[in-house]
């Protein structure tokens, strides 16, 4: 069984942040980067808060340049999922979905977040067939179709705003009578004259599963219990996230919602386990605060690593505080 | 870069080629991130399948008609035949082995 220093769980800006520095403090990281690879960004389409570019960068663009910044210095990157991960005993045994198995004397989970779905089933059956929790990737399929978005937050506001691009008509769905989003945000999307609001609203049902097809939404008022059959051919879930934790349950301290529970830095409650990015933060979620626990990670996991029996110093020092 | 194993199917070919056998189809365009993603695990299935599995990439903006017919209106999706009926839909990112076993209960 191969056995690694640091394996990262992982590959958005907290995971590929955290296999630089790694990286560079010589600890040969193996970086596994699951399914949805590059994380979040990957379907995002301009970020135009990652300082450094004035002009913003393109998501994608972005994760693409950090995972070769970390490759150019040394990092392992494989393209496998985690299927299975023992907490339980050190080295780390972390299995693969290819079958293989390899133990780390220290992890660093980076797993993200994921979209949260409505949990109302139809929306899940129609997934790919009208609903999305992605406007960037399918937005192209409603050309001068109406459509709804489910939200009130940023996110929400953000999709709604770039769906006009395509779309007839976007009805924002809220479940309040206010949103939460920025008001820079929210003063976008009220001048948009494509987008219509539909507040205090919550959808009962995707129709219709049975076509196999989305040709409309069931909306229920919250406050008079009131239900409106809305036709239109896509609906884009932005609701939130759910941390993606599932393989740690039940091994590590997680918070009523899921969320990885990190102190004195990205420490866990399994001494040798990191956390950074979404998975472990459900305030700030954006890039740069997941690159930066992803650095505070890396930085963590190396002091660890120093004081495990055994560690022999290395003479060329480390590339965290000689070359930072 | 698509792997040689893996046809290109169009509106106008994709009866023809998908009434026989074991076929994976991979909707995809080039404007859309995780469908680059799941690149790769085609080809992979393509070369693992070689000669049992017939495995296409359709582009959906130069072939609107069967994304149509389908009902597609997210990408990546995954479509699987056998000897020209629907037998699985596979939608978004999928890992190569769950993609394996929905076509081993094919073969």
């Amino acid at each position: 069984m191969a056995e690694h220093r640091v394996v990262i769980i992982g590959s958005g800006p907290a995971g590929l942040t955290a296999a630089l520095y790694t990286a560079r403090a010589n600890l040969k990281p193996l970086l596994i980067e699951g399914l949805e690879a590059g994380g979040q960004l990957m379907l995002t389409t301009m970020v135009e808060n990652w300082p450094g570019f004035r002009d913003g960068i393109m998501g994608p663009d972005l994760m693409a340049e950090m995972r070769a910044q970390a490759e150019r210095f040394g990092a392992e990157i494989i393209q496998n999922n985690v299927t299975k991960v023992d907490l339980s005993q050190r080295p780390f045994p972390i299995s693969m979905a290819d079958g293989r198995t390899l133990l780390a004397d220290a992890v660093i989970i980076a797993t993200g977040a994921s979209a949260r779905w409505l949990d109302i089933g139809s929306d899940r059956k129609l997934s790919g067939h009208g609903v999305s929790t992605c406007a960037t990737c399918d937005g192209y399929f409603f050309r001068g179709k109406p459509i709804a978005v489910v939200g009130g937050g940023d996110s929400a506001l953000e999709e709604a705003t770039y769906l006009t691009r395509f779309a007839s008509k976007v009805i924002l769905i809220h479940r309040r009578d206010t949103l939460r989003a920025s008001k820079i945000m929210q003063d976008k999307a009220f001048a948009n004259p494509k987008i219509e609001f539909m507040w205090d609203s919550e959808i009962a049902s995707v129709n219709d599963v049975e076509k196999g097809e989305v040709t409309g939404v069931t909306v229920r008022n919250v406050k008079t219990g009131a239900l409106t059959e809305v036709a239109l051919d896509g609906v884009f879930i932005a609701i939130g996230h759910t941390p993606n934790t599932s393989l740690f349950k039940g091994q590590i301290e997680l918070d009523a919602n899921g969320y990885l529970v990190t102190h004195e830095g990205s420490r866990t409650s399994v001494p040798g386990v990191f956390a950074a990015g979404d998975v472990q933060d459900h305030v700030y979620r954006q890039a740069i605060t997941a690159a930066g626990s992803g650095c505070m990670a890396a930085i963590d996991a190396e002091r660890f690593l120093e004081g495990l029996p055994g560690h022999v110093e290395q003479t060329h020092g480390s590339g965290l505080t000689a070359q930072a | 870069m698509a792997s040689d194993k893996v046809k290109t199917f169009t509106d106008s070919n994709f009866g023809t080629e998908t009434s026989k056998g074991v076929v994976l189809v991979d909707f995809w365009a080039e404007w859309c991130a995780p469908c680059r993603r799941l690149a790769p695990t085609v080809d992979a299935l393509a070369s693992d399948y070689d000669g049992r599995v017939t495995v296409a990439k359709m582009n959906v903006d130069e072939n609107p008609e069967v994304p149509g017919n389908f009902a597609i209106r997210g990408i990546p999706t995954l479509l699987l035949f056998k000897d020209g009926q629907l037998a699985e839909t596979i939608v978004g990112l999928q890992s190569k082995e769950d993609i394996a076993a929905k076509i081993e209960r094919l073969l």
